[in-house]
């Protein structure tokens, strides 16, 4: 049986005067891993944002796990653009990687070394356990990029959301994250991702949500992801790359 | 205690106190808030004076206090209205302060408050305000002020310690675990106004500003741990305050000025010297 | 007291303020586009060291000798800063702050041995913290007038060069203007205006008439050249009644009634502004939101 644990309703945004978002509708059901597909500026990383209340909402409302963000919280995970925040920042992965744990751990008390454990088993899953003491400025993109998700799985959420972790990576880090992405689905969470690159979206997500301003499509990968959604999404800017897949498409301006 | 003791202990506190708080200046990128704020105190601390008609140390906090976080929401209001960051502290800053100036030009013009003494601080008179202490005796009152003040900005960066790193690094995830952002830029700027009115009497308020900036920001060179970055700052400030302490005598020359530029220095060998982020060391090892 | 304004010598100065006014509206743009509003901030503080050393070094207050000394100091202040940002993690934000405070306490240090050997205040040179226009001499309002002129000719006789580089520098390197003599202009510019005017308004409220009039005039305007125009306005408006109204009280500074013209000028624009002004925007908001929950309610009673 289904479960529908994210609904968002009629959920717009927007820019001082320019509308981003308009009249977003979706539902997401447990234990499915979503691809957020659409062109530049199409407004996936502020859907996000606003779902998360990170974003001011213009009308509309979203549940989560029938509760409105606020109360459903601490079940939720979110993984920001590694180009976000400053990796300059004192400090090392470890500590980056504990900060996951912060609004559990409440006010006024220090990460205990139960804290440090969790944090550092997390390390170890992203592959990373090598460089807990590493300072966050001499680590690569792609090790940045594991840094945060291993922050979003001490976290240990039921939905995730994530801000483009494959961007710029090496190939070696997005087989490690997708490997964790499918292995977080088959414990029955469920995960967001906002994604890029056309040519793999079916290979790695069995939901998309095409986004351009407002809902194209949403569903299963092989209903919704056609050649006639993508050319919907991405208007006139694509060009089709005849090959032997219909689901080779590179938007124009890559 | 003699009279040199008190003034060196009372830049000691300026430079600890200012180089913990701007460690966070540095990186949550608000330096040039640290300028503004240090302007419009000013406003707040004339107001005060007008308010309660004389020279108290409690009101006048309060008055700067007060003016700090309405700089830090004018700033944040303008940036919402799209006016860009810098410009709105820009605008901000230079009003409010014009302001102050006026009123002080105007209305307290030959009162104790003139806005040479406010902006230029006078170390030299601090040890000849006293006020009589329970268990220390006479202390002057510039001095318990900044005695009260470390020992504020000290439990708000232990207590919250954690929420600072977090709310610095990334601010998109303390949100979204529930950490209040925005009440903690305020306390924040709250911190940054409070060090500043207390600094005020000591080194004025322009040099409040190279107090606050570049004994963190030559820590940031040595570093890349916070709490050693802390630590450094802190006694970089101490440093650059007796420094400049001693540049002063022998110049005989201002003392404020000389502290503040005692931190150029401290800024100028870190930047030379520095063996991670250093010139020479970059010069000699590029590839990093 | 209105005797004062008919004075000769109060009317050149009104007329320097508000050229100065002017020359600042005008290169205030410059830097708003340059996305570099708070450098004309820690410029004019690290103008001061220079003042007083050229004032140490000559041993009287002749304007064009201190505006030199001060052009010197702030064009030192402004390599620092980028020396700090390319060879070091200091962000230039950090950079700015600590040349402004570093610099105006090295000032001080000066100015106090400076007012010692001098005795008391009788250089003057306290006038170039907060600005004192009344203690200007025709031969100041000279040297001020013409180098306010010679910066308006430069942004005038370059206009369409600054636009180019300012919108979209690697457009403008491709059509082989050179992006390093633009910038060397830009800051020399920059420096002249904000020299000229820290005896009228002084070191620390200059960035005041670079900025402010610009943020005003882009209320107004989506064109770069009007903008220009009507920065100039306000920043001529700001030099003339603020000094109006400082005359007429005695010895107040001018440099704090110009800020609060032009402060004032900038509410107005921010409220009533045809571009993005605060009133607008608030129904366009509302009718934005009007029309989003239209739509919702229309796809519901169809589905």
């Amino acid at each position: 049986m289904e479960s529908a644990i994210l609904i968002a309703e009629n959920v717009s945004a927007s820019y001082r005067k320019n509308t981003v978002l308009h009249n977003v509708n979706f539902k997401v059901n447990q234990g499915t891993l979503t691809g957020i597909i659409g062109p530049n500026g199409a407004g996936k990383s502020t859907l996000i944002k606003t779902l998360l209340d990170l974003h001011p909402r213009l009308s509309g409302s979203v549940t989560f796990f029938q509760q409105p963000f606020k109360k459903a919280k601490k079940r939720i995970g979110y993984v920001p653009q590694r180009g976000s925040v400053d990796w300059d920042f004192p400090t090392n992965a470890l500590d980056v990687v504990t900060m996951g744990l912060y609004g559990e751990i409440g006010w006024f008390k220090f990460p205990s070394r139960k804290h440090k454990e969790k944090a550092y088993e997390a390390l170890k899953k992203v592959g990373m356990a090598d460089y807990a003491d590493r300072q966050i400025s001499q680590l690569s993109g792609g090790q940045q990029q594991r840094i945060f998700l291993a922050r979003a799985l001490v976290q240990n959420a039921d939905l995730y959301f994530m801000d483009e972790p494959l961007a710029g990576v090496d190939a070696q880090t997005e087989r490690a994250i997708m490997f964790i992405l499918q292995e977080l689905k088959r414990n029955g969470k469920t995960v967001m991702v906002v994604h890029h690159d056309l040519q793999t979206v079916a290979d790695y997500f069995d939901h998309v949500l095409l986004l351009n301003r407002t809902v194209i499509g949403h569903g299963k990968t092989e209903e919704i992801f056609t050649k006639e959604n993508i050319g919907k999404t991405y208007g006139g800017n694509m060009r089709w790359l005849i090959g032997e897949e219909e689901k080779n498409v590179v938007p124009s301006y890559h | 205690m003699t009279y040199t003791a008190w003034i060196l202990l009372t830049a000691a506190l300026v430079g600890l106190s200012c180089g913990l708080i701007g460690v966070f200046l540095i990186l949550r990128k608000t330096a040039m808030m640290a300028d503004a704020i240090s302007h419009t105190v000013l406003l707040g601390i004339v107001l005060a004076f007008l308010v309660t008609k004389e020279v108290s140390g409690p009101a006048m906090l309060l008055g700067g206090i007060l003016a700090g976080l309405i700089t830090a929401l004018l700033v944040q209001w303008l940036q919402s209205l799209k006016v860009q960051h810098d410009a709105s502290m820009g605008i901000v800053f230079t009003t409010l302060f014009a302001i102050g100036v006026i009123l002080i030009a105007t209305s307290a013009g030959n009162a104790h408050l003139d806005v040479q003494h406010a902006l230029m601080g006078e170390i030299t008179f601090i040890p000849f305000h006293t006020i009589t202490l329970p268990l220390a005796g006479d202390i002057p009152m510039a001095t318990a002020l900044l005695m009260i003040v470390l020992f504020v900005v000290l439990f708000f960066i232990a207590a919250f310690y954690k929420e600072w790193k977090i709310t610095t690094f990334d601010p998109a995830l303390a949100a979204s675990i529930g950490i209040p952002v925005a009440a903690m830029h305020y306390l924040f700027m709250g911190l940054v106004s409070v060090t500043t009115v207390a600094s005020f009497d000591a080194v004025g308020a322009i040099m409040v500003v190279a107090m606050l900036i570049a004994p963190a920001a030559s820590a940031y060179l040595w570093t890349d741990k916070l709490s050693v970055m802390l630590i450094l700052s802190g006694m970089f400030g101490v440093s650059a305050a007796f420094t400049g302490y001693v540049i002063a005598a022998w110049l005989d020359t201002s003392i404020s000025g000389s502290m503040a530029f005692a931190t150029g220095i401290f800024f100028t060998v870190s930047f030379i010297f520095s063996p991670k982020h250093g010139v020479i060391a970059k010069a000699v090892k590029p590839a990093v | 007291m209105w005797s004062l304004l008919i004075t000769s010598n109060t009317q050149w100065v009104f007329f320097s303020t508000m050229m100065l006014g002017i020359a600042a509206g005008v290169i205030g743009c410059l830097s708003y586009w340059k996305r570099q509003n708070l450098m004309s901030d820690a410029l004019s503080h690290a103008a001061l060291p220079g003042v007083v050393i050229a004032f140490l070094l000559i041993g009287e207050k002749n304007l064009l000798v201190l505006v030199i000394g001060a052009a010197v100091s702030a064009i030192i202040g402004a390599f620092s800063i980028q020396w700090i940002t390319t060879w070091s993690r200091i962000s230039e934000d950090a950079a700015m702050g600590m040349i402004l405070a570093v610099f105006y306490g090295l000032g001080i240090m000066l100015l106090t041995i400076a007012n010692r050997s001098f005795g008391g205040n009788q250089s003057g040179l306290d006038s170039f913290i907060y600005g004192q226009a009344a203690s200007m001499v025709k031969s100041d309002v000279m040297t001020m007038l013409v180098l306010a002129f010679v910066v308006l000719l430069v942004v005038f006789l370059a206009y369409k060069e600054w636009k180019i580089f300012l919108f979209d520098p690697q457009f403008a390197k491709g059509i082989g203007l050179s992006i390093r003599g633009m910038s060397i202009l830009y800051t020399s510019v920059l420096v002249i205006a904000i020299v000229i005017g820290i005896q009228a308004v002084g070191v620390i409220l200059m960035a005041a008439l670079l900025i402010i009039p610009a943020v005003s005039a882009r209320y107004w305007t989506q064109s770069f050249r009007m903008m220009l125009m009507l920065s100039a306005l306000f920043g001529g408006v700001s030099g003339l009644f603020g000094t109006l109204i400082s005359a007429t009280g005695k010895s107040l500074p001018t440099g704090p009634f110009i800020v609060v013209v032009a402060a004032a000028i900038f509410i107005i624009s921010l409220i009533l502004g045809k571009e993005q002004g605060v009133l607008l925007h608030y129904f366009q908001l509302r009718m934005q939101r009007k029309k989003a929950n239209a739509i919702g309610t229309k796809e519901r009673s169809i589905t």
